[in-house]
């Protein structure tokens, strides 16, 4: 697919094959010849039935395990370790429990050496962006979901990564509270664009956001079965975008393909039982 | 309203559990006592016996030696145990060889060890701090343990993603989570403490809780072994709410467990 974009590609994955060994011996080929690359601000979803292997993917890119074939590069560079200039946003509740929001926040600089006076103002600053100014001194434990979330969002921004990788962070989130964190994302990838590899398996949510959409099959053996630009003008709102005529015929194209591998997940399911 | 009611009804068992004590004790039932006062004293008694004591003021030279024993037994057990705790943790190999041994030691009631510190370390406060911190090392030991491996792995992948180093991923996971672990155990291995120090003093000593009570017991005087025990229970309550005072502070990151019931 999209070899040698040159210097413009932030993340490319080339012929990425994970495979997972087997308790009882042999090995499960989770993805098969996978590639994949993003260009440097440009926002990439990728989207696949349950348990595809779309966050082993994201997992690569992030240099958390190394691909069992094929590489990975960042910025033109081959990945051998976990990737620097990457941020991530996970999945499951990462933050720490036992630190503030302000303190979540300000660890990125913490860690990184910058003094604690500055770092404590800039953590203060991204919380106010994020819509949480008035919450630094709270624990997660008392904040909701989303606002959790988005102090996740301010965590990993504030150490201005150039890739932001994206596993269904907002997975857990009630439909408006999702729609809320898309709009807030966009807002705060319009202001400074960085690359995006987005993993969700709500086509809708891609859509909305995404330059680009990739399509993954249903495992085993999982691979990238299509690929789809996404003409919609920017910059969107993430809940009208959805009412959007363009919008629609795009769905209905990229489901009418997606729709075969979610079956075949579910078939695949009653038949390994 | 309610927490008033709740207070009168707890005060009520204890009431009648005394009354019921004075009256078996006191007036015969059926031409004979129920409970003979040679054997059961008489709260009566026993009340006087313990004003008696905080009178004269013998008795805080006696709680100070069991406090001290105690406190002694906490740090040095609490601070073998988070060592340890993290040293088989990050060590895998380590954890897995003294693994049995580990096992072993455990399942020795911690009582049989007595003999052998007082052996060791004569009658003074050291054999009794010895035999709380085998007591104490261990539920910290296990806390610290199950802490360090039990850290959440998209915890462990964000702050790596972050840009942690080893060092700065113990001081800022490794390190508050085996802390709330511990923590969370403070009022066992803080029980355990006192255990260690009374059981000790009860066993051979000169001085301390346990001392007092086993004299009482070498008399058959029911009123003192009554009395000890009574000042005893008041003291592990005294240290439990301070013990709970300091949870509330350190713990304050951490989710109120909703109560069930009342």
């Amino acid at each position: 697919m999209t070899f040698g974009e040159e210097e413009a590609t932030a993340v490319s994955l080339v012929d990425v094959g994970v495979s997972f060994g087997l308790a009882r011996g042999g090995s499960y080929p989770a993805v098969e010849r996978a590639s994949l690359s993003v260009a440097d601000g440009e926002f990439v979803s990728i989207v696949g039935p349950t348990g595809c292997g779309k966050s082993t993917l994201l997992n690569i890119a992030a240099g958390l395990r190394p691909p069992s074939s094929g590489r990975v590069d960042v910025f033109g560079v081959p990945l051998h370790s976990l990737n620097r200039r990457a941020g991530y946003l996970f999945q499951a509740d990462s933050l720490f429990p036992w630190k503030t929001a302000l303190e979540n926040v300000a660890i990125g600089l913490d860690v990184a050496g910058v003094r604690q006076a500055e770092a404590r103002s800039r953590a203060k600053m991204w919380l106010s962006r994020v819509g949480l100014g008035h919450f630094s001194d709270r624990y997660p434990h008392m904040l909701s979901g989303g606002q959790r979330k988005r102090v996740g969002l301010a965590q990993v921004l504030i150490r201005d990564p150039k890739i932001l990788l994206m596993d269904e962070p907002f997975g857990p989130l009630d439909a408006q509270t999702r729609q809320i964190m898309g709009n807030l994302l966009l807002d705060l990838w319009q202001a400074d664009k960085k690359a995006v590899l987005f993993v969700t398996h709500d086509l809708e949510e891609a859509i909305s956001l995404s330059d680009r959409v990739v399509i993954m099959s249903a495992g085993p053996a999982a691979r990238i079965i299509g690929e789809w630009k996404v003409p919609l003008p920017r910059p969107r709102d993430a809940a009208e975008i959805k009412l959007d005529a363009a919008f629609r015929d795009l769905y209905r194209e990229i489901w009418s393909m997606l729709k075969e591998e979610v079956m075949k997940t579910y078939s695949g399911a009653g038949t390994k039982q | 309203m309610r927490q008033t009611k709740l207070f009168f009804l707890q005060m009520l068992v204890a009431a009648i559990a005394l009354a019921l004590w004075h009256t078996l004790t006191t007036y015969p039932l059926f031409g004979r006592l129920l409970l003979d006062p040679f054997f059961f004293s008489k709260p009566l008694d026993v009340a006087a016996r313990i004003v008696k004591w905080f009178r004269e003021g013998t008795i805080w030279y006696h709680l100070g030696i069991t406090l001290t024993e105690a406190m002694l037994a906490f740090v040095a057990g609490s601070i073998a145990g988070i060592l340890v705790g993290f040293w088989f943790a990050r060590k895998p190999l380590i954890a897995a060889v003294f693994d049995p041994y580990v096992k072993m030691v455990n399942s020795l009631p911690r009582l049989v060890l007595a003999p052998i510190f007082t052996l060791w370390l004569g009658l003074g406060i050291w054999s009794k701090v010895a035999l709380g911190v085998t007591l104490v090392f261990f539920i910290v030991f296990f806390n610290v343990y199950q802490g360090v491996k039990e850290v959440s792995p998209s915890i462990l992948a964000n702050a790596r993603m972050l840009g942690m180093s080893e060092r700065q991923l113990m001081r800022h996971v490794y390190w508050p989570s085996a802390l709330s672990w511990m923590f969370s155990s403070l009022h066992t291995s803080v029980g355990f403490a006192v255990v260690g120090a009374v059981v000790g003093e009860y066993l051979g000593s000169a001085a301390g809780l346990g001392y007092i009570i086993q004299q009482a017991e070498g008399i058959f005087d029911a009123a003192g072994v009554f009395a000890g025990m009574i000042v005893l229970a008041a003291f592990v309550i005294v240290i439990d709410a301070v013990v709970t005072l300091v949870e509330k502070r350190l713990l304050i990151w951490r989710p109120k467990v909703t109560e069930v019931g009342v």
